[in-house]
């Protein structure tokens, strides 16, 4: 029989304003096993703990429950108590009775009933329960980034400057991501690239940090501290050892047409190409859709070209298989599709642009060499409307229902380059609120609207109409004053909503990390941790968590890379001990349960075993307990009830419905 | 194919083109309407209090006529296509409405929503097909720029009409295609007519045909057809030297080759 403790917590007025906590701790003493019961105002302090350990300690314990919040908040640090006091930690079972209980009832007695419940199927678990032991595993001291935008080149030169490996694993051609394509930013107004490509270098040079451009995480296995990743190297068709980024192929390709992904399809690349000037790694990649070579087998004009002869058209897709201890995702955002906007005729006109397609016009690289110019006649705009909130902040499901956040800031940096490098050039914005929150942000909008004469209309847009003699009538409402406006532009720019970036959603698969209605991942705790996933070992940089901007995301990037190192300062880990088991007496080797496991830790073997006195060799299920996460499929799936899971074992979680029935 | 047709009253007499033409075009492309009996007027508005019963249900009885036969119901006119699809869709997820619209009923079996409901155009996009309307073309109407009105009744709310994308259609634009003319694309294509507020206020509907209308000239139309005996009544009444205005079935007679063969109406 064990001898079991209860310790009924206040949580200050949280529990005790709707359970009576005394009575809980009355209750709990007429249960079977229980020696001991007392409530407390806080559990979790020093002194509350401590109450804990003398009582172990006193009345000799063998068991304990703790009726406080969910085990997610405080499960730790009561079994670290018992441990202090000599008790094995699994011992220790939680009974929820603040989130589960207080704090959605509102009735005193109903309330306290449900304590009441709660605490007797806790009680008759740890009556089950029995010492577990956790195991170890090794942590392979190389890390995983999944992205190189300036998150990642971020997160991975912090991880490198610790001293640990990195791998940078890029979908494009290089590393730079969102950031390389912005002109200038806010609130300093200094130039992105300038910024930027020194960490790209930093990255690229980095001894510990290895980049792989071009490539895409193709499976994930294992787990925190040794994990298994396939990188799949797409064929770039140049040799990246021999080529020497003298872009004379780019020069003479005769395929032209291609759009420019980097420039938004705003103008046109050859079908051999770097997405930029400053890429890296500098070595082109050829477009096979675009490439005469490939699509007809004649051409080869860059082959002939290159000097270096680093051109190679037989050139495969290759698979990496590397190992980490630590994965970072860091796979951005885009712009969304404006398919369900077609009021403001972003598809009907060529003078309604989106603002990354304003950052690359601004740019002294982009497809007009920094000169603003409409691109349906080339002419000098005089009149341009902003229209902020496109997508962002949508009630219906056409948008995103948050706030893209920087899109306020942008916007404001985007009307005041206009005024101040045409002066000559009157610039309106619809907005809905400006918000402005973050260092410099509210002194930034306000230089705009006082110093360079920016109109700011509180209204949403309803329409832009393309006029037959080539404006943009764009109609809105202004809301202080309570009128309709039609307004004459020469060009509309739309303050697009960003989402995650496509495919997210794969790789968050691969990962087993979790991930929201909106495809942004989701942290361990909204507030306390907020750049881990709830999936040990993955950690979260930049905007694939949330709409950011660049401060923000190096912040984190830094905080994703901090934990990161945390974990691969480590030699070796403690696994969760409440792992499957199979009875091999029970086991008739059916393998249902290695076809859930999505761990893979279920495999089978031929063992001999002694049933009753009958000895025979039988195929038998094998969990790998390093494998097993206990997520607990194996066992509600098993037909012959062999599986079961320490700490939570059937005959515990049975007991558990028992005690709740009774 | 039989279809159950449900003309409305503006139909029966100041619109009589819409009606004739379309079912001259029916039989020469191999569909036929099949009139609804003792048909009632539609009501011309969608009436939106929620507790507004008795207004429904014409397009209820129209609805549960067509249920009976097991046949889908076709309109023409935007106005009763507007009324009926939403009472079709109060009925089918709306429980207090069906319930008390049962109520007054009194059927053998109550209705809840299962009738079809098509607007002529959608009968000849999805079911004939606009392929198969240019092969029965006789006479295309090559040259000719044409403006598809849409006005609002068609497109909005988008979720329950399911027309089309309410800003930026394209079904009667691929009709005109169909016909071998050059549709125009204009800004106020789905713009609003107006409606009953030219009896209230002709100036304001005056206004809003006139940008319509400059707009499609401006862009290059040679004419507009439109689906709506109010929008056709508001552009003509209220623009001056503005554009002919048609309904779209009598283009589609007059291609088809079977225009002669309607009485002059």
């Amino acid at each position: 029989m064990q001898r079991i403790g209860v310790f009924v917590c206040h949580c200050g007025s949280n529990i005790a304003a709707t359970v009576d906590v005394k009575k809980v701790a009355e209750m709990a003493l007429l249960e079977p096993g229980v020696v001991h019961a007392e409530d407390y105002q806080y559990m979790c302090s020093e002194a509350g703990q401590e109450k804990i350990i003398e009582a172990i300690r006193e009345k000799n314990l063998t068991g304990v429950v703790v009726c406080s919040c969910s085990p997610r908040m405080h499960e730790t640090t009561f079994r670290k108590a018992a441990e202090k006091a000599g008790l094995n930690p699994y011992m220790v079972e939680i009974a929820n009775i603040r989130e589960h209980c207080s704090w959605i009832h509102k009735d005193m007695e109903e309330a306290t009933k449900k304590a009441v419940i709660l605490t007797r199927a806790a009680i008759a678990k740890v009556n089950l329960n029995t010492p577990l032991k956790p195991g170890e595993s090794r942590v392979t001291k190389r890390a995983l980034v999944i992205g190189g935008g300036i998150a990642g080149i971020q997160t991975a030169l912090d991880i490198a400057d610790a001293g640990y490996e990195v791998d940078i694993v890029e979908r494009e051609p290089s590393i730079g991501g969102r950031m390389s394509q912005l002109d200038k930013t806010f609130p300093t107004l200094d130039c992105s690239a300038c910024i930027l490509t020194p960490k790209m270098v930093e990255a690229s040079a980095h001894e510990k940090i290895n980049i792989y451009t071009y490539s895409e995480v193709e499976k994930v296995s294992g787990f925190v501290g040794d994990f298994t990743v396939d990188i799949r190297k797409k064929a770039r068709y140049v040799d990246m050892d021999k080529c020497t980024g003298c872009g004379v192929c780019q020069e003479k390709c005769p395929s032209k047409k291609a759009p420019s992904e980097f420039n938004r399809g705003l103008n046109t690349r050859s079908a051999i190409y770097t997405p930029f000037a400053q890429a890296i790694p500098n070595v082109p990649v050829i477009d096979t859709d675009s490439c005469i070579k490939f699509k007809t087998g004649k051409c080869g004009v860059c082959s002939k070209v290159c000097q270096a002869g680093a051109i190679d058209y037989t050139q495969k897709d290759e698979i990496v298989s590397q190992k980490y201890g630590a994965i970072v995702v860091a796979t951005g955002f885009d712009t969304i599709k404006l398919d369900n906007y077609d009021e403001y005729a972003y598809s009907q006109s060529k003078d309604v642009i989106t603002s990354l397609e304003l950052e690359r016009i601004m740019n002294a690289a982009g497809p007009t060499k920094g000169h603003l110019e409409r691109f349906s006649d080339g002419k000098a705009p005089k009149e341009m409307v902003f229209i902020q909130c496109v997508g962002s902040r949508c009630a219906d499901d056409r948008g995103k229902p948050y706030c893209s956040k920087i899109c306020c800031m942008y916007t404001a940096k985007h009307a005041m380059l206009i005024r101040d490098k045409y002066p000559d050039v009157n610039v309106t914005v619809f907005y809905i609120d400006v918000r402005t929150p973050g260092k410099n942000f509210d002194e930034f909008y306000r230089r705009a609207v006082e110093q360079y004469g920016v109109n700011y209309i509180k209204g949403q847009v309803g329409k832009v109409i393309p006029q037959p003699n080539g404006k943009l009538l764009v109609q809105g409402s202004d809301l202080l004053d309570n009128r309709q406006i039609l307004k004459e532009a020469d060009m509309v720019v739309l303050a697009t909503a960003i989402e995650p970036n496509e495919g997210v959603r794969k790789i968050a698969t691969m990962l087993t990390a979790s991930i929201d209605t909106n495809n942004f991942l989701t942290e361990a705790h909204a507030k306390l941790r907020p750049v881990e996933s709830p999936t040990a070992g993955i950690f979260l940089s930049g905007v694939c968590q949330g709409p950011k901007d660049i401060p923000e995301t190096v912040a984190q990037a830094g905080a994703a890379a901090v934990k990161a190192i945390g974990l691969l300062a480590k030699d070796k880990l403690l696994t969760n001990p409440c792992t499957a088991q199979s009875d091999e007496l029970l086991c008739n080797g059916c393998s249902t349960c290695a076809n859930v496991c999505p761990y893979g830790a279920i495999s089978y073997e031929d063992k001999e075993v002694n049933d009753h006195g009958i000895r025979e060799t039988r195929r038998i299920a094998v969990v790998n307990s390093a494998l097993c996460q206990g997520c607990g499929a194996c066992t509600v799936t098993c037909p012959s009830g062999a599986m079961d899971l320490q700490g939570f074992s059937n005959r515990q979680i049975l007991a558990e419905v028992d005690a709740i029935c009774r | 194919m039989k279809y159950s047709y449900y003309p409305g009253c503006t139909l029966k007499n100041k619109a009589k083109a819409l009606d004739v033409y379309a079912r001259a075009s029916a039989k020469a492309l191999g569909f036929e309407l099949e009139e609804i009996k003792d048909w009632q007027c539609c009501g011309g508005v969608y009436p939106l209090g929620s507790d507004e019963i008795a207004t429904k249900l014409s397009s209820v009885r129209a609805l549960n006529d067509a249920k009976e036969k097991q046949q889908d119901l076709v309109t023409l006119c935007s106005a009763c296509h507007h009324v009926i699809k939403r009472v079709n869709d109060d009925m089918k997820n709306v429980e207090d409405i069906r319930t008390r619209a049962n109520n007054y009923m009194k059927l053998d079996e109550p209705y809840a929503g299962e009738t079809t409901v098509l607007h002529f155009l959608e009968v000849l996009r999805d079911r004939v097909g606009f392929d198969t309307v240019k092969e029965k073309v006789k006479n295309p109407l090559t040259g000719k720029k044409i403006g598809a009105y849409y006005g609002c009744l068609l497109l909005r709310p988008g979720k329950i009409l399911e027309f089309d994308n309410p800003e930026n259609p394209k079904i009667m634009e691929d009709f005109i295609r169909a016909l071998g003319a050059e549709p125009v694309i204009y800004p106020y294509r789905n713009e609003c007519c107006g409606g009953y507020i030219s009896l209230k206020e002709k100036e304001m509907s005056g206004n809003m045909c006139g940008n319509i209308m400059e707009s499609a000239k401006g862009f290059g139309a040679d004419l507009l057809i439109t689906a709506c005996p109010l929008c056709l009544y508001n552009l003509n009444a209220s623009t001056q030297d503005g554009l002919p205005v048609y309904y779209f079935t009598e283009l589609l007679a007059e291609a088809l080759g079977v225009k002669e063969e309607v009485a002059q109406v």
